[in-house]
């Protein structure tokens, strides 16, 4: 077990340093960044800036440079707002949170009970008109979604307010438009992998000791269905913030995917670094727990 | 399935093509059985004739400013106009002609995009299958750092460092996505590899080259259909994203998403003009998914 942790955290620290480099190129491929920053200078002060701020070094200096700055969270300042990049995205980021919680937390609500009911009767009524949702969820651009529920909700009922986030009222449409992103992926998932284990051995065992439906499916169904579902689950995460950055420009919400939407229309690439920097390591660490859960849940990998 | 295991190479082309033959039509059977897919069929027809045929059917010039019918609502609305089906914009553009001209840029992107992310991918994934070792780790590493990237994130930040454009968008959106035919292709390989006939065509002395081309890839090709169907209606929907977000293919030519975009802004006085782009999307991918889940059902013998 100690030697897959080693891997693991190897394999952990790989990819934080791919990701590093990956945020490093797009910099680098926007052309030249000192134009960028003084647009207006001559180019005698560029040259200047350019040389100061190490543009001129070799890629890899520049690389290495990089790397060490990001994973202490130094990503410059921003082009536009002049502070640095880094306190922008944090300072917006208990806004995404609370969005994806919200989110996450309606999905799950609504497809782990529809998904389970649909996969024990499969066939029925309920089962088919979850996957005729799912289907059209699936096909709905989340920001379409957004402005029609905004055109139900708050244009023709006057029920919520149109946009913003000033108040719980103002929360609900942005929440409710990145539940319907999200729901009908994880209604899949909890349907295909409840599927999975319920005609197992076990469960029919279950079922022949005469215990009721419920416990059966409680107990025994839905606790090994979870492994899988735990770790669709955590990978889909960057899924989720990306529908998160979508529904936040759709309903003018102040947190990071505004940020960066906006950071890019001002070509203030620090901020755009930072940000993609650091939700890029939200998504690194959900994966690293779920691997971590996954060795300790999996009995076939704690003994290797 | 047993036929394909023959132990001679000569016996082995011909069971592998005889199979797939069959297998083939029983797929194409399933497949116009089932209304669904057929209906998915019919509409992505529409949308592919309406595509290609755009100048022609397109009832006005989608770029053709009349601003005396500025805001037109659809011809059933009172105040609507009979030359203007699904009304005009704010400039008094026709929705229904710049939704026919917008479907060119979707069905583009959609197609090019999967078939830079299916050769980037594919190659990737029978490289990594076949030669193992080494080139496997490199090759998953460079999976395992791509998919810890929001993936709308990081071509949102690459589309718009490098200017959108057209070409940009395809290569972006191609080059963030194939890391799911990498590691199919590469699952299949390693599961393949092993199998009787390409040791046989081995010990026949049949070249490296050889096996992988012509004994492993053909295997491959009916889970490299369905997904890329599949994806189709992801980059579609992407592409719609990326134009909403404001780096989409320019001003000169309309797009849904871009049309969306502008529809948002005047949510609450013509509620035409982001609903009609929004249902053209939903109908799109609605049917390429339609179409790619029964492909999926046809073609994978582990679902029948």
């Amino acid at each position: 077990m100690t030697a897959v942790l080693v891997r693991r955290i190897i394999r952990l620290l790989v990819v934080v340093a791919g990701v590093s480099l990956v945020t490093f190129s797009i910099l680098q491929v926007s052309g030249d960044p000192v134009a960028l920053m003084m647009p207006e200078a001559p180019e005698s002060d560029r040259v200047v800036l350019r040389e100061r701020m190490g543009f001129n070094d070799p890629l890899l200096v520049q690389f290495g440079r990089f790397l060490g700055d990001s994973v202490r969270g130094e990503f410059g300042q921003s082009f536009y707002h002049r502070v640095p990049a880094l306190d922008l995205v944090l300072e917006r980021m208990p806004t995404t949170l609370l969005l994806t919680v919200l989110a996450m937390g309606l999905a799950v609500a609504i497809s782990l009970p529809v998904g389970i009911v649909s996969a024990i009767r499969r066939n029925s009524a309920l089962d088919q008109a979850a996957t005729v949702g799912v289907f059209l969820g699936q096909s709905m651009p989340v920001f379409w979604t957004g402005i029609m529920l905004m055109l139900l909700f708050a244009v023709q009922w006057r029920l919520l307010p149109v946009s913003g986030w000033e108040s719980w009222a103002a929360v609900i449409l942005p929440a409710l438009t990145l539940g319907t992103f999200s729901t009908p992926l994880l209604l899949r998932i909890v349907r295909s992998s409840m599927l999975d284990v319920i005609n197992l051995d076990y469960v029919r065992t279950a079922r022949a000791k005469g215990l009721s439906e419920w416990l059966v499916i409680c107990r025994h169904a839905l606790r090994n269905a979870a492994l899988p579902l735990v770790t669709v689950a955590g990978l889909q995460f960057g899924l989720l913030l990306g529908g998160a950055v979508i529904t936040e420009t759709v309903f003018a919400v102040p947190g990071v995917g505004r940020l960066i939407v906006d950071a890019i229309r001002q070509l203030d690439f620090p901020v755009v670094q930072a940000a993609v920097f650091f939700l890029a390591m939200i998504v690194v660490t959900a994966n690293f727990l779920v691997d971590m859960l996954y060795i300790v849940l999996n009995p076939q990998i704690r003994i290797r | 399935m047993a036929i394909r295991t023959l132990p001679t190479a000569d016996g082995v082309d011909l069971a592998a093509g005889r199979g797939r033959g069959a297998e083939r039509s029983r797929a194409w059977r399933k497949l116009t059985r089932n209304p669904l897919a057929l209906l998915g069929g019919v509409i992505l027809a529409v949308v592919i004739g309406a595509a290609v045929a755009a100048p022609w059917v397109a009832p006005h010039d989608p770029a053709k400013q009349t601003l005396i019918r500025r805001f037109t609502p659809p011809v059933w609305a009172a105040g609507g106009h009979a030359s203007h089906l699904l009304g005009t914009d704010q400039v008094g553009r026709d929705i229904l002609s710049r939704m026919i001209h917008g479907a060119r840029i979707s069905l583009i992107v959609g197609v090019l995009a999967v078939v830079v992310s299916v050769i980037v991918g594919v190659s990737l994934g029978l490289l990594s299958g076949f030669r193992g070792g080494r080139v496997d780790v490199v090759i998953m590493t460079i999976v395992d750092i791509t998919l810890s990237f929001p993936q709308l994130l990081l071509a949102l930040a690459f589309v718009a460092a490098l200017g959108p454009s057209l070409v940009t968008i395809i290569v972006v959106l191609g080059l963030t996505g194939w890391e799911r035919y990498a590691r199919v292709v590469r699952a299949e390989v390693l599961a393949l590899r092993e199998k009787d006939f390409v040791e046989a065509a081995r010990a026949m002395g049949v070249s490296a080259t050889r096996v992988l081309f012509r004994h492993l890839l053909p295997n491959t090709f009916s889970s490299i259909i369905v997904l890329s169907t599949l994806q189709v209606a992801q980059a579609i929907l992407q592409e719609a994203a990326l134009s909403f977000l404001g780096v989409g293919s320019g001003r000169a030519y309309p797009t849904w998403g871009q049309m969306i975009a502008l529809g948002r802004d005047f949510v609450s006085v013509a509620w035409w003009l982001p609903t009609f782009p929004g249902l053209a999307i939903l109908l799109t991918v609605l049917a390429i998914n339609l179409v790619g889940d029964r492909l999926r059902d046809a073609l994978d013998p582990r679902t029948t």
